[in-house]
């Protein structure tokens, strides 16, 4: 029998169709492939065009800082020669604190554009404060579907604190017990409202990032006279990583590695009611970051626009204690107090720039804001109300939603490559797994799967072959 | 926190109730998620007076009109910073001092330079 659940969900394809203002349709191209770029460019706005649409909403135009002492406790630990120059795109200066108002701003301002009375997003991120501060300014509607509680009506303070600012911003936000049904409840409210979705992963939203990397390129050539040589970008649902790659290349920022950064949550289930309030994290974490980038099309849109496997030069994942020591030291040698999830590329970042050259140039492409619950140390504290042990030593202890360990050096944080290879594997099986049964691909899908992977036609010919025989 | 357990028509309240009993719920849960009902919590203005745990109609901010059992008189936000963290106290106090003595070191060169 069908539940209420299926109900909705066999009716997601019209409603959809209703609420994102687009007809994702017109890009397919066969079971498998699509027109990316036709998606990516079909709104018609110039990144030009976008920059003026952030402008006038008061987002963008972060300062760029040059991280001095933290260079130097990289540099009082490298071999001669090394340790990268490390600067921040301090994106936490958005009016709602975060680089999430990039992405809010343009969808937005389509739906007020196309005429819709209100928007809906389902997020317990900071896309949730930067969605309803737009929706604020543009006197638009807005709700926020969240995944808040665990079963006892217990959350992190770094989600309550994140109920609280949309709210504060006058949404409408639904907190909800854990689930993927958040999704269920997000198209429910759709069809009962005919708001616009405001979705993380349309292509409004992906484009909106791309003047963060335009801003970077920009601004780093101003400061030094090149864009830099690497660019650390934390990496959940792939938004940013898309987003930035994407800005950067079109600034001509060609030659800048994309590293994206995870905080480790392997072991940890994401639709556990169990787990839930053991991650310590609510973000920027390998939970989102390796199931979107190994099969973005998962997201709440027909086809995702966040593709971070295009650009992902490396992904590199640290502990959660290594991330919490990182946002303490932030504060204590330069100044800047920061929410802990943004630091996850900046953890990355130090371990990094360690094997660098001295005149390689690291940009950390977002801070987020910080304050009463969203912090560190109220992260740490509901974790050890939690049960997770939080002890001093050497983070390689760090055991997800047991054993949360602080270095007790900054030369005991090193940074662990994630296995690009694997995962690009892992996406083609995943792009075959949702074609009909038997489908063969054509040449031009496995040429849409090497661009798709940032591969070539012969690593995606070797990885069907391998599938096959598997 | 308030301890009102009696609203008047028009005060700001939450009011919770089940979207979806776990029968009713997605099949690709683990089991300790598939067991509970997904629950919901939303704030608006009451309809009615009313005491906790009572049918509840309230009108949220956008002006829908949601019905679910009253669970809080205006409601507020406790969430805090909570005491210093034991393990990471140290954290300033050793980087500055680490900073100090890598820059007499290098004979107090300007901090974060480039080149060799």
């Amino acid at each position: 029998m069908a539940t209420k659940f299926d109900a909705i969900m066999a009716r997601r394809g019209e409603i959809m169709l209703a609420a994102l203002g687009m007809d994702y349709s017109v890009f397919e191209q066969s079971p498998i492939a699509f027109d990316y770029e036709g998606m990516m460019s079909a709104h018609g706005y110039s990144l030009d065009d976008i920059v003026g649409i952030q402008t006038r909403a008061g987002v963008g135009h972060t300062p760029l800082l040059e991280l001095k002492n933290l260079t130097d406790v990289v540099r009082s630990m490298s071999a001669p020669g090394k340790g990268a120059r490390i600067f921040v795109k301090d994106e936490a200066a958005n009016m709602a604190g975060a680089f999430k108002d990039r992405r809010a701003s343009v969808s937005i301002h389509v739906a007020k554009e196309k005429g819709y009375e209100g928007v809906i997003a389902a997020t317990s991120g900071n896309y949730g404060a930067a969605v309803s501060s737009q929706a604020a300014r543009y006197g638009l509607k807005c709700i926020i579907c969240q995944e808040t509680f665990d079963s006892r009506h217990i959350g992190q303070p770094e989600i309550v604190e994140k109920s609280r600012i949309c709210e504060a911003f006058g949404a409408e936000v639904i907190q909800m017990t854990v689930g993927p049904e958040l999704f269920f409840h997000m198209v429910e409210l759709l069809d009962q409202t005919g708001y616009f979705a405001a979705s993380l992963y349309s292509s409004f939203g992906v484009s909106g990032i791309e003047t963060l990397g335009l801003e970077i390129a920009e601004e780093m050539t101003a400061l030094t006279g090149a864009p830099p040589t690497h660019c650390v970008i934390t990496h959940a649902g792939g938004g940013n990583t898309t987003g930035t790659a994407r800005g950067l290349k079109r600034a001509g920022a060609t030659d800048t590695q994309i590293i994206s950064a995870s905080v480790d949550l392997s072991g940890l289930h994401m639709a556990s009611d169990d787990d839930f309030n053991r991650k310590s994290f609510t973000t920027g974490h390998t939970g989102f970051g390796v199931p979107f980038a190994t099969w973005p099309d998962r997201a709440d849109v027909p086809r995702n626009a966040a593709r971070s496997l295009r650009y992902i030069d490396r992904y590199l994942t640290v502990t959660q204690g290594e991330v919490f020591y990182i946002t303490e030291a932030m504060s204590k040698i330069e100044g800047l107090e920061r929410g802990p999830a943004g630091n996850t590329a900046m953890t990355v970042a130090v371990s990094l720039a360690r094997d660098l050259p001295r005149d390689a140039t690291v940009v950390v492409q977002e801070t987020e804001y910080t304050g009463a619950g969203k912090h560190h140390w109220a992260q740490l504290n509901f974790a050890k109300e939690m049960g997770v042990e939080v002890r001093s030593g050497d983070p390689k202890g760090n055991v997800p939603g047991k054993v949360i360990v602080i270095p007790e050096r900054p030369e005991q944080i090193q940074a662990q490559d994630f296995d690009v290879a694997r995962m690009r594997k892992s996406y083609v099986r995943n792009a075959l797994k949702n074609a009909p049964e038997g489908y063969a691909p054509t040449a031009a899908d496995i040429a849409f799967l090497a661009a798709d992977t940032n591969s070539d036609a012969a690593a995606v010919e070797a990885i069907l072959a391998a599938l096959k025989e598997a | 926190m308030t301890d009102a357990i009696q609203c008047k028509a028009g005060d700001w309240v939450e009011v919770q109730r089940v979207l979806l009993e776990p029968a009713d719920r997605s099949k690709n849960l683990p089991p300790e998620t598939a067991e509970k009902p997904l629950r919901m919590w939303i704030k608006g203005f009451a309809q009615a007076a009313g005491a906790l745990g009572d049918p509840m109609t309230i009108e949220t901010m956008t002006g829908r009109l949601v019905e679910g059992s009253l669970s809080a008189i205006n409601p507020g936000y406790f969430h805090t910073f909570g005491n210093p963290i034991p393990e990471l106290v140290h954290v300033g106090v050793d980087l500055r001092a680490r900073l100090a003595d890598y820059h007499a070191a290098q004979g107090d060169a300007p901090a974060g330079k480039g080149g060799a």
